[in-house]
C-alpha cells in the first residue's frame, strides 16, 4: 500500500487537486474499500484485503489498475492546473510570523509580525516610507539577514542555496567589481547561474547603449544601476526582488526597463520591486503592499485602490503617509 | 510610447476605451485580428494582466471574439460596432452639453452657436 502511495504521488507532481484523487487510490487498497466512489470498486471488491496481503499477483494487478486510474482521472479533468505546472496552489512566498530586531535597537522591530503570502505570476510594488522596512524584509526573503522569529518560506523551503537558485535579487547597492569589464560581468554571471541568459543580456546592453568593453569603474552611477539590472532580469527565475531598481536612471531608460520587466514577464514567476517611485512603476503593477513602521499596512491590487478611493496609488500613497 | 493614463479610474477600464476607440475608428477593422496581449500590453507599457482584464471586458460587450486558435478578432457585427459608436458620440455630446451650460449658455443659445460656427 504504501509503495502504491509513493507511485501515485510521484505521478501527480504536487498538484493539490490530483493529490486528492490520488489518495483516493491510495485508500483504494485499505479497509474502507468501500467508501470510495471510483468506477473501478465493483472490479476492486474481487480483491478485498486478505487477498493483496497473500498474493504479489493481485498486487501487482492493483497496482496497474491504480495507474490507469490516474490516468483516466487527468483525461477527465484537463484543467488548466495539468499545463501549468507553476498554476499549483503552494504560494511562491510565504512569511509567517516574521519579526526582526536589530541589536542595538531596544525593543524596536524592523519588521513586527508580519504575515503575507505572495503567489505567481504578479508584479507587486513594496511601497512604505524610508525605514520601514522594507529592505530588512527583503534581506530576509533572500536569507542575508536571520528573522528574530517568523519563517520565510520560498517555494516551501526556508532561504537555502536551492531558494537563491530561484530568486534574482538586486540589491539596494551595488557589489559588482569595479575593475571588471561590463562582458566579464556578463561571463561571470553566466558561469554563476543556470539560468542566465548571456543573449538576453547582451539585447538589453545594446538597447540602452552600453559599450560591453566598458569597465565598470568607467561608467555613471545610473549606468552601473542599468548593468545591475540588466544582469538580475536576464535570469529565468521564479522570483524577481528587485530594491529600489529605476532610482538612479533617467526617464527615457526608465520605460525602457519597465518595459523589459512586462515583455519578460511570465505567467510562473513574480516580481516584487521596491521603489519611491510610484507613478512611473503604478501601471506596470498588479498589487501594491504598504508597509508602515514593519508591519504590513495594506495588500491589495492597484485597480481596487483605484476603483475604491477613486485616486491613484501614488496620490492615495501621499495621503496615507502625509506628514 | 506609453499610453496616457487618468489616476482617478481602474486602467484596465482606460484600456478598454482606448481599444474601443480603435475599433469604432477602423484602427482595428471588423473581422481582423487583434494584437496580442503581450503586444498591446508592451505599446501601452501596463501590465500584461491588466491588458487581459480589459480583453476580458470588451468580449463580455461582445466588440471582441475569442477564437481558438487565431487568437481575439473584432467582431464582424457592424451593428454593434456602430452601435458602441453612436455610445461614444452621445457622451461627448452630453459632456460637451455640461460644460457650456456651466458657463451659463441656455440650449437654444448653444444651438445657435454651434450653426453659426458649422456655417463658417
Amino acid at each position: 500500500m504504501n509503495v502504491n502511495e509513493n507511485n501515485s504521488i510521484a505521478y501527480t507532481q504536487g498538484d493539490g487537486t490530483q493529490r486528492d484523487n490520488t489518495q483516493n487510490t491510495s485508500v483504494y487498497t485499505s479497509d474502507n474499500l468501500v467508501s470510495t466512489q471510483q468506477i473501478q470498486t465493483q472490479n476492486s471488491l474481487l480483491h478485498s484485503d486478505e487477498n493483496i496481503a497473500h498474493t504479489p499477483v493481485n498486487l501487482q494487478k492493483d497496482f496497474v489498475q491504480s495507474d490507469e486510474n490516474i490516468e483516466e482521472v487527468l483525461e477527465k479533468e484537463p484543467s488548466e492546473n495539468v499545463q501549468n505546472p507553476y498554476a499549483i496552489n503552494t504560494p511562491l512566498l510565504q512569511l509567517n510570523d516574521l519579526c526582526k530586531r536589530y541589536p542595538g535597537m531596544g525593543n524596536y522591530m524592523s519588521v513586527f509580525h508580519l504575515n503575507l503570502t505572495i503567489l505567481r505570476g504578479r508584479i507587486i510594488g513594496l511601497l512604505g516610507p524610508n525605514g520601514c522596512g522594507k529592505t530588512t524584509l527583503i534581506k530576509m526573503i533572500n536569507g542575508l539577514l536571520a528573522p528574530t522569529c517568523g519563517t520565510v518560506l520560498i517555494n516551501g523551503m526556508e532561504p537555502c542555496p536551492a531558494t537563491k537558485k530561484v530568486i534574482s535579487y538586486l540589491p539596494e547597492r551595488t557589489y559588482l567589481d569595479n575593475g571588471m569589464k561590463v562582458s566579464q560581468m556578463v561571463e561571470y554571471f553566466s558561469d554563476f547561474y543556470e539560468d542566465f541568459s548571456t543573449e538576453k543580456a547582451y539585447n538589453m546592453l545594446g538597447a540602452l547603449g552600453i559599450s560591453s568593453d566598458a569597465r565598470l569603474k568607467t561608467l555613471s552611477k545610473g549606468t552601473k544601476e542599468k548593468v545591475q539590472l540588466i544582469l538580475v532580469m536576464s535570469r529565468q527565475a521564479d522570483l524577481y526582488i528587485l530594491d529600489e531598481p529605476i532610482a538612479g536612471v533617467d526617464p527615457a531608460a526608465r520605460d525602457y526597463i519597465l518595459r523589459t520587466i512586462i515583455t519578460n514577464y511570465n505567467p510562473g514567476s513574480t516580481i516584487i520591486l521596491s521603489t519611491h517611485l510610484i507613478s512611473d512603476i503604478e501601471n506596470v503593477l498588479d498589487d501594491v503592499i504598504f508597509m508602515k513602521n514593519g508591519s504590513l499596512m495594506l495588500y491589495t491590487s492597484v485597480d481596487s485602490i483605484r476603483s475604491q478611493m477613486g485616486k491613484s496609488v501614488d496620490t492615495y500613497f501621499r495621503e496615507v503617509y502625509a506628514c | 510610447m506609453a499610453w496616457q493614463m487618468n489616476s482617478d479610474r481602474p486602467i484596465y477600464t482606460q484600456l478598454y476605451d482606448k481599444i474601443l476607440i480603435r475599433i469604432v475608428c477602423g484602427i482595428y477593422k471588423a473581422g481582423n485580428r487583434l494584437p496580442s496581449v503581450r503586444e498591446l500590453a508592451a505599446e501601452a507599457n501596463v501590465n500584461p494582466n491588466t491588458m487581459q482584464r480589459a480583453f476580458t471586458e470588451l468580449e463580455h460587450s461582445g466588440l471582441i471574439v475569442t477564437q481558438r486558435n487565431s487568437g481575439r478578432i473584432v467582431t464582424e457585427d457592424q451593428l454593434k460596432i456602430e452601435d458602441a459608436r453612436h455610445q461614444l458620440a452621445l457622451a461627448q455630446i452630453n459632456t460637451f452639453f455640461a460644460n457650456m451650460r456651466e458657463l451659463g449658455y441656455n440650449d437654444q443659445e448653444i444651438m445657435t452657436l454651434i450653426e453659426s460656427i458649422v456655417k463658417k
